[in-house]
């Protein structure tokens, strides 16, 4: 297997390979998405205590597993960018990172949105609650450094940075709330203690996951796309490019 | 060179006095005004004091972050400071330090008095004055971060509030939670040790981060 993989760090074979994949995943992220969404609503049994609403488990939860997965390959990518100094890395954390942030905002709305009819409130400030909001604010720090600098470079690498020392932080915010949450012990409410979960609600969660992070996939490949066409608009393959679909 | 550097910070802050009593009244300030917000009720204020002065410690630290580094941007200092065989995470290390000598030493003497003020006990005031002692070098040490990465950009005050104060949370959670913890009697030691290891990992870590976020800026 002698592949070379270095011929795909190189924005413009990237932009072609990428062309190429977006087909094929955007079909198994549909499928995967009727499929999840077919197990979820018809086959998954009513839950017991909470009757028909628990259903929205099904989006809850993964959008949940997205945003936190997406922040560490969002930081994975940066960091390689910056110790290679790769275009093409920091450009596609920069392309994860709006598909992260909007997975945070969807598992916080979707467990507002659940959490009413169950504790009777939109909001408590428990733990994970807490500490997936303060995930969505390093998402919009991120963002909002790279938006703030006109060097695309230097945005890269400063965003670079800060996804990194976010990256190190997150276990020390995610126990420092939990410990403050213990201390007050506010809301009794508690989420870890979880009933069994039926096997039939646990592939559709499954399924589900693994289509919202194919639907990634294809969004971060059409996005990086974009950020390379823009970057790149002065080199002679983009223009050739421009040329052959005119 | 390290002494140098804290040496020659603090004595351009003596220049412009005025910046340090600024930074001093707004804490104060902000710390007033909540009992004006909320109402004179006692209870609920020693309740709340270790929080708000806490909050107010985290957004005065803040808004001074952009003096650490601006002036020596402008008129190049910096960039010397850029090509000096020193190391640039030390001299780093003595920005960030003086920044805490200029910000956050003002800030632990007033703080007693604001302890008062919230009818906080004793011992009480005691723990808050140490919580702050150990807390407000994290918040200089990660501001100077912020503040290297905003460096000369337009907007830069606002976005460091976005970059920093989200860092800024487990100082605030244990800060405010060894005074809590004391005033409930279950004693502010594991809360303190635990901001002792912060500021441990923050002397550590920040200025290599800091130091590599200054290139970025100044390319």
């Amino acid at each position: 297997m002698a592949i070379n993989w270095f011929k795909y760090s190189s924005p413009a074979s990237f932009y072609t390979l990428a062309g190429k994949m977006i087909p094929y995943f955007s079909v198994v992220a549909s499928g995967l998405f009727l499929l999840g969404l077919y197990i979820s609503f018809f086959i998954a049994p009513t839950d017991s205590q909470q009757s028909e609403a628990y259903r929205i488990i099904f989006i809850h939860v993964p959008a949940a597993w997205m945003s936190m997965f997406l922040y560490l390959i969002m930081a994975i990518w940066a960091a390689i960018g910056l110790a290679f100094n790769t275009r093409l890395s920091a450009m596609i954390a920069t392309a994860i990172a709006p598909t992260g942030a909007m997975f945070t905002f969807l598992a916080l709305w979707t467990g507002a949105l659940w959490g009413k009819p169950m504790w009777g409130a939109w909001w408590v400030w428990d733990a994970r609650l807490t500490s997936e909001l303060i995930l969505l604010f390093l998402y919009i720090g991120f963002m909002s450094l790279q938006a703030a600098i006109n060097d695309p470079r230097r945005a890269d690498k400063a965003g670079a940075v800060i996804a990194l020392v976010g990256a190190v932080n997150i276990p020390i915010i995610y126990f420092s709330v939990k410990w403050w949450n213990t201390l007050h012990q506010g809301a009794s409410v508690s989420l870890t203690q979880s009933p069994k979960m039926a096997t039939t609600m646990l592939t559709g969660m499954l399924i589900m996951g693994l289509a919202c992070w194919i639907y990634s996939i294809v969004v971060i490949l059409i996005r990086t796309r974009a950020i390379i066409l823009e970057r790149e608009r002065h080199t002679v393959w983009v223009s050739e490019l421009q040329g052959s679909s005119q | 060179m390290f002494l140098w550097v804290i040496q020659r910070d603090l004595l351009l802050a003596m220049r412009r006095r005025f910046d340090i009593l600024t930074t001093l009244f707004f804490f104060v300030i902000v710390v007033s005004l909540f009992p004006l917000g909320i109402g004179p009720e006692i209870n609920i204020l020693r309740t709340i004091a270790p929080g708000v002065v806490w909050v107010a410690a985290l957004l005065a630290s803040m808004l001074s972050l952009g003096r650490i580094f601006s002036n020596d941007y402008l008129d190049g200092t910096l960039e010397q400071m850029l090509i000096s065989p020193q190391s640039l995470s030390l001299l780093v290390l003595g920005k960030a330090l003086a920044h805490w000598l200029i910000t956050g030493i003002p800030l632990i003497l007033i703080s007693p008095l604001l302890g008062i003020q919230y009818n906080l006990p004793l011992d009480a005031i005691l723990i808050l004055a140490l919580s702050l002692l150990l807390g407000t070098p994290i918040l200089s040490l990660i501001g100077a971060i912020g503040a290297a990465l905003t460096l000369g950009l337009r907007g830069g005050g606002m976005l460091v509030s976005l970059l920093v104060l989200p860092l800024y949370i487990p100082v605030l959670v244990f800060g405010s939670g060894a005074v809590e913890a004391s005033a409930v009697g279950l004693g502010a030691g594991a809360h303190l040790s635990l901001l002792g290891a912060f500021l441990l990992i923050a002397l550590v870590i920040t200025p290599w981060a800091t130091a590599s976020a200054l290139r970025i800026s100044m390319e």
